[in-house]
């Protein structure tokens, strides 16, 4: 176990960005937001983040391959490098932490998308005991334990300090070449924060959510559920809950013809899109009720069916704080989950 | 010189593909026939049903059924209704003109297990018969595998069948293999059956002792699989093809998941008691 001050801890930042892209919290005036971190930067770790974590995995616009004809018209593809330089991200929460673990599901599996597979080897993961959850927080709900999520390094903030436990070699790698900097610390210094955590999580207001009558094998039944048509009248499809989704893995992509040939890139895309599944013949979700239904059905029994009962949601309560119209996953579990009649 | 051998092993990286032919079919229905640009190969191995992402760089890339059989090893064909942006553009293309390939994707009909030795009904309505024409060669390239073979095709008019030609004269001189053909409305000059395909099915009074295949428009598949019920078939003997938005191909991008299954990856083959688990949203 480590320790640095934490009046000190710019120092820490600057030593690590010196040699590696440093993706931590930093505040932006209004919003606290993971940013690439350069000298004169301020690291917030007690305030969520409007986005996730998950931006350093899967930005949301990325450049896939360019095409180009040669003067004979024919196709030259080139494919685009993948992530080739370490990277550390700092400050991530528990919730954000097995975010990840849902989106490697997805990418990792075959066929094995490079370009995620390339970001994961490199990065370096620091995760952050949560300190000051927010009012939205519901991550236990999942089975989260926010006081502990396993990173390459996990940090501890207790009173003025900022601690660090190494988990993995890597983190192992990061946190001797920090050595200089760092005080030693004992393992017990960081024990009444995690109680203190553990404690704060059964007071907020959603800790006693539920995912009782969810899961794997309610397919049929919830998806008949006449709920929907009430929940999802006030759902305007502005995609939001899907770009502050730390699990959401969906994406378009497309072809930028511009003047030194075609850019094929990716980009996140939402289920919440009225032409999300639109097709030559016809779009198989016309309404909003439809798509309202499989974004959340896909969260709550699509995945548990696919990844041994596992929900891609993870509680981190960004969707409940930024819909316009107040219409949440919470809403949904709690509406029609429970106690079966 | 392009490096396309290397990275073609990556998803969502293309093959580079050239036309060496170009079939018109139907006044909105051509058929490509490609081979690598590189090596001038078939790209890649498949099995009927499987599809594969086509792409004029820069005008939009989408999945078709590969509807040449696994035993053509000369060339991959595809059938494509202009429909569309992309399948506009490609109706322009000539032979010797490149597009991009990458595949194959989905699940195959199950052509070495469940069909063989089973006499094989084939249904199909309009560019249906593309994903068919692929099980239907195969099967006919494997003669001894499989018994009695119908095929029960129809199209809006005469000049809406696609591979006509194939069937009728191909296809319908083989042995134990016979090809019923129908069009939606009477015509003169034409002297085959006319209704609807469902009609026409039951006219025809299969025996259920066989697999069914069916692929069209939805209200084809809906109307054909209540007359093969009515007829004494089970679910579990008939197989179908579901039609779903894709981007990927490889069951990341999400827009063609329906329950727990990706249409791209766990389909786009069906097995008609497997698809009543989904959700009605297909």
């Amino acid at each position: 176990m480590k320790k640095i001050a934490l009046a000190k801890i710019d120092s820490l930042l600057e030593a690590i960005s010196k040699d590696m892209n440093l993706f931590a919290p930093v505040d932006n005036k209004s919003t606290v937001n993971y940013a690439e971190w350069k000298s004169g930067d301020v690291a917030v770790f007690d305030k969520m983040t409007v986005r996730s974590a998950k931006d350093a995995f899967f930005p949301q616009c990325e450049n896939m391959s360019k095409f180009s004809r040669d003067q004979d018209n024919k196709i030259i593809i080139d494919k685009l490098e993948t992530c080739d330089k370490d990277f550390v991200v700092m400050g991530v929460r528990g919730c954000d932490i097995k975010a990840i673990a849902v989106l490697d599901k997805v990418f990792l599996s075959e066929p094995v998308d490079t370009f995620y597979a390339a970001r994961r080897d490199h990065s370096i993961l620091i995760s952050l005991s949560c300190s000051k959850p927010e009012e939205t927080c519901f991550c236990t709900t999942f089975g989260i334990d926010p006081a502990q999520p396993k990173g390459d390094v996990e940090m501890y903030i207790v009173s003025d300090y900022a601690y660090f436990n190494t988990v993995t070699a890597k983190g192992e790698k990061l946190i001797s070449s920090l050595n200089n900097l760092l005080e030693n610390a004992k393992d017990s210094d960081i024990d009444s924060a995690k109680v203190a955590t553990r404690d704060i999580m059964c007071k907020l207001p959603l800790h006693d959510v539920t995912t009782d009558g969810w899961g794997a094998g309610v397919l049929e039944e919830m998806f008949n559920r006449p709920e929907w048509e009430q929940l999802s009248s006030s759902c305007i499809g502005c995609g939001t809950c899907t770009y502050v989704c730390p699990t959401c893995q969906c994406y378009d992509i497309r072809d930028y013809n511009g003047s030194n040939g075609v850019t094929r890139y990716r980009c996140w895309d939402s289920c919440m899109k009225s032409d999300f599944t639109m097709m030559a013949h016809g779009n198989n979700r016309t309404t909003q009720l439809q798509r309202f239904r499989q974004r959340f059905m896909h969260k709550l029994v699509y995945s548990p069916a696919n990844n041994d009962g596992e929900f891609s949601c993870v509680g981190c309560g960004r969707c409940v704080a930024k819909c316009p119209v107040s219409m949440n996953i919470v809403k949904v579990i709690k509406t029609m989950g429970g106690e079966k009649l | 010189m392009s490096n396309n051998a290397n990275i073609a092993q990556e998803a969502l990286i293309p093959h580079v593909a050239k036309i060496i032919n170009v079939r018109s079919q139907t006044h909105d229905v051509k058929t490509f026939a490609v081979v690598s640009s590189d090596d001038g190969g078939v790209m890649f191995d498949h099995m009927p049903g499987q599809c594969a992402m086509v792409s004029i760089p820069g005008v939009g890339e989408a999945m078709f059924s590969i509807t040449s059989s696994p035993t053509n090893t000369k060339f991959k064909e595809f059938s494509v209704k202009r429909c569309g942006i992309l399948t506009e553009v490609m109706h322009s293309l000539v032979e010797g003109d490149e597009i991009t390939v990458r595949g194959p994707y989905g699940k195959q009909f199950p052509v070495e297990t469940e069909f063989k030795g089973e006499n094989l009904l084939f249904i199909a309505g309009g560019i249906g018969i593309a994903p068919l024409r692929s099980v239907i060669n195969y099967v006919r390239s494997n003669r001894d595998n499989y018994g009695v073979v119908d095929v029960l095709y129809g199209a809006r008019s005469s000049s809406d069948l696609v591979e006509y030609e194939e069937m009728s004269k191909e296809w319908a001189s083989d042995k134990d293999f016979n090809v019923h053909i129908t069009i939606d409305r009477a015509e003169d000059g034409w002297e085959g059956n006319v209704g609807f395909v469902p009609t026409y099915l039951k006219e025809l009074a299969f025996d259920n002792n066989r697999t069914a295949v069916i692929c069209g428009p939805p209200i084809m598949i809906k109307f054909v699989l209540g007359g093969l019920i009515e007829m004494g078939f089970a679910k579990t003997q008939v197989y179908t093809t579901l039609e779903l938005k894709m981007k990927c191909g490889i069951g990341k991008c999400g827009r063609c998941n329906i329950g727990s299954k990706y249409v791209c990856k766990d389909g786009p083959v069906f097995r008609c008691d497997e698809i009543d688990e989904l959700p009605n949203e297909y």
